[in-house]
């Protein structure tokens, strides 16, 4: 009923993270993650999704800024159903640096 | 061998779930499940007026019951009149499956007649939602649906199923077994350990109980906790009647619109046990002033929630009952008469004003008096005001799931459908519902289904003649500003409610207002009570917005 009256967004730092996640591959799963990334303005820097294995799984990376809510973020994910396994790698990870080619 | 459509197949998996009551409206969408739903014999379909009322009413006897309950609706405006409900239900974690018709598969995606994206709208509002491309599928869906929606932290789902696939034959060699919940995560011995060592060294602990106490049925965990450690506790809107109020150790609701000394209280505390609660901002006021001489325990099913808003020293991710249990044999007995001694002198110095009030025909009268004529088995449902606060502060609630609420939403039009589902799911129970002019006419077409159903529902229609709780705000933080908030025209209720099939007591001209009321709380099926409600009453205490709980005004 009444505003909310919240503290302003805290700016996010610079160090970037990927992250790896492992889920179910159905039509309906990107749209889960995005929806979560979007809501929260948490900006996905990077995008990639390739089905693994027989088709069943796919996995997903995102490269993302590392900010006070990444943590939050995680638990978020790990509560979908389709989402199997999120792993965090460092910045140095090269997934989306071999990318890089593509785009220049 | 087994061969059927899967509307049938639908149909058959809801039966052996244990489902009995489904509240719904059909349409060209959703015909074949409905066409399936007309040969059960252990369904009973309720014919909402409303899609948002079947919702809702999914909601009132999931709430009541503890169990996952159904709504069906057909597709595009069927399946958008849901919304609502389901928002609702994800958050106050209520377990419910939606199942909505759709468009042939073939069409999605074509802006088909009554096409929406149904599934894509309810991302973000449901626990998870399927659309399902196949018959054989329904036989892991609608299964799944019901486990997601009752395992962990509840919620509900929705499942979309395209018009062609309720028609599509299925051959099976069995059905599924019946969902149950997951097995509840491991318990964490460290972090419990932890905490009664904080307990034990605590001089001023406070025990903080939200509604995941009763999702999870520990309320008597929770008061078996407080009293061995001698812990004040107050309860969240959503956990209210998980101690009862009377209790020595109840300190009765924190939060807006909590009685000050309960608020006072938490400010002194110097460790703060929090158990299924989520440190709402209505509860904790400016966060970074809440407690801010305690040390935090939390327990949560939901490992999000741990550290979400308020960082805990001890997070234990687990099922509070199991963690209470685990909990209670290390924390030492200890009576606390000090603290407790500090405690009834808060409480003493700021009386509540509701204590006090029994004239059936003021706010907080009309409350204890509805309260003094009924015992703790009736269900006490609320819409969305101040008529709610008040009832949230002035009933004596003793028993978890005595109360329902539309908590983290705050949904007008609410109450009269979860009354409707409380009374379907329990018809053994009074069930009252307090309502606001406002929020009656949100849901007031569901009078018919209440009549048809027949059912022993009891509507408290607190009556100013105005959005009271926008007038409120409008004459304390808008300058007066009074606009939009205060209706010209005044339906006649009493009318409306007989036109509807329901009859009608008007308090206002009745001689023995408080022997009127009684009467038709005991007198068996529906009723609409008429109150009129003196508009400049306004719900206090109150935290205004942002500032401290502690620095509350009026009251
Ligand atoms: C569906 C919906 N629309 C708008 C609101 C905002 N709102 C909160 S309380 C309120 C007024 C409620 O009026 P009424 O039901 O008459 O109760 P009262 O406050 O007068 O007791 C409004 C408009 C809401 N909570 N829900």
């Amino acid at each position: 009923m009444i505003e909310q009256v919240a503290e302003p967004l805290r700016q996010s730092t610079f160090a970037k993270v990927v992250l790896e996640i492992d889920v179910n591959n159905h039509p309906g799963v990107m749209s889960h993650i995005c929806n979560l990334f979007a809501r929260r303005a948490f900006n996905m820097e990077g995008i990639l999704c390739m089905p693994v294995s027989d088709g069943k799984r796919s996995r997903i990376w995102l490269l993302v800024y590392d900010d006070q809510r990444l943590e939050q973020m995680v638990r978020q994910l790990e509560k979908l159903n389709d989402v199997r396994a999120v792993r965090r790698h460092g910045a140095e990870h090269e997934v989306f640096e071999r990318l890089e080619d593509f785009f220049h | 061998m087994k061969q059927m459509s899967g509307a049938e197949l639908i149909v058959r998996l809801l039966e052996r779930q244990g489902v009995r009551t489904i509240a719904g409206i059909p349409g060209g969408a959703i015909l074949p499940l409905y066409d399936a739903l007309s040969g059960s014999e252990l369904i009973h379909h309720v014919l909402a007026r409303h899609e948002q009322g079947a919702g809702f009413m999914a909601q009132g006897m999931a709430r009541v019951s503890g169990v996952p309950q159904v709504c069906f609706a057909s597709s595009g405006p069927g399946a958008t009149n849901l919304v609502t409900a389901i928002a609702d239900a994800r958050l106050d974690s209520i377990p419910m499956v939606a199942i909505t018709g759709q468009v042939p598969l073939s069409m999605i995606g074509t802006d088909a007649f009554q096409e929406v994206d149904i599934y894509g709208m309810t991302v973000p509002i449901t626990k998870h939602n399927f659309l399902v491309r196949s018959a054989e599928e329904l036989l892991e869906v609608i299964p799944a649906a019901f486990r997601i929606a009752m395992s962990g932290r509840p919620g509900p789902v929705l499942v979309d199923v395209p018009k062609d696939v309720q028609n599509q034959q299925v051959s099976f060699e069995d059905f599924p077994p019946p969902a149950a919940a997951e097995a509840l995560p491991a318990s964490d011995r460290a972090g419990i350990e932890e905490a009664a060592r904080m307990i034990n060294a605590a001089e001023r602990p406070v025990l903080y109980l939200g509604g995941g106490v009763v999702h999870s049925g520990a309320s008597a965990q929770a008061v078996a906790l407080a009293e061995k450690a001698g812990l004040p506790t107050t309860m969240t809107l959503m956990a209210l009647g998980t101690m009862p109020v009377d209790h020595p150790l109840s300190i009765g609701m924190l939060g807006m619109h909590a009685a000050r000394y309960t608020n006072f209280v938490l400010e002194e505390a110097d460790v703060l046990v929090c158990v299924g609660a989520r440190f709402d901002d209505r509860a904790i006021g400016k966060a970074a002033r809440f407690c801010p001489d305690a040390r935090i325990v939390h327990i949560d099913i939901d490992r999000s929630e741990l550290h979400k808003i308020k960082q805990a020293h001890v997070g234990i991710h687990g099922d509070v009952g199991q963690v209470l249990e685990a909990l209670a044999p290390l924390v030492d007995a200890n009576p606390r008469p000090s603290w407790l001694a500090r405690v009834n002198e808060l409480k003493a110095g700021h009386p509540v004003e509701w204590a006090t009030q029994n004239d059936p025909r003021t706010h907080y009268g009309l409350v204890r008096t509805v309260a003094a004529a009924l015992d703790d088995e009736a269900v006490i449902a609320t819409d969305v005001g101040q008529h709610q606060m008040w009832v949230a502060q002035a009933y004596p609630f003793r028993r978890p799931r005595q109360w329902l609420t539309s908590g983290g939403l705050g949904t007008m039009g609410f109450g009269v459908p979860a009354a409707i589902g409380a009374a379907l799911a329990e018809p053994q129970r009074t069930v009252v519902c307090f309502s606001g002019d406002g929020s009656l006419m949100m849901n007031i077409q569901e009078f018919a289904t209440l009549a048809e159903e027949w059912l022993n529902v009891k509507i408290v229609l607190m009556n100013n003649n105005s959005l009271g709780l926008v007038y409120q705000q409008q004459n304390l933080f808008y300058g007066k500003r009074v606009f939009a908030s205060r209706y010209r025209g005044a339906p006649d209720f009493a009318r409306i409610a007989e036109g509807f099939g329901v009859p009608s007591v008007d308090l206002d001209s009745a001689p023995n207002p408080r022997g009127a009321l009684t009467q038709a709380l005991t007198t068996p099926g529906p009723c609409l009570i008429h109150v009129s409600i003196d508009r400049e009453q306004f719900v206090y205490p109150m935290v205004p917005p942002g500032a401290a709980n502690t620095e509350m005004i009026g009251g």
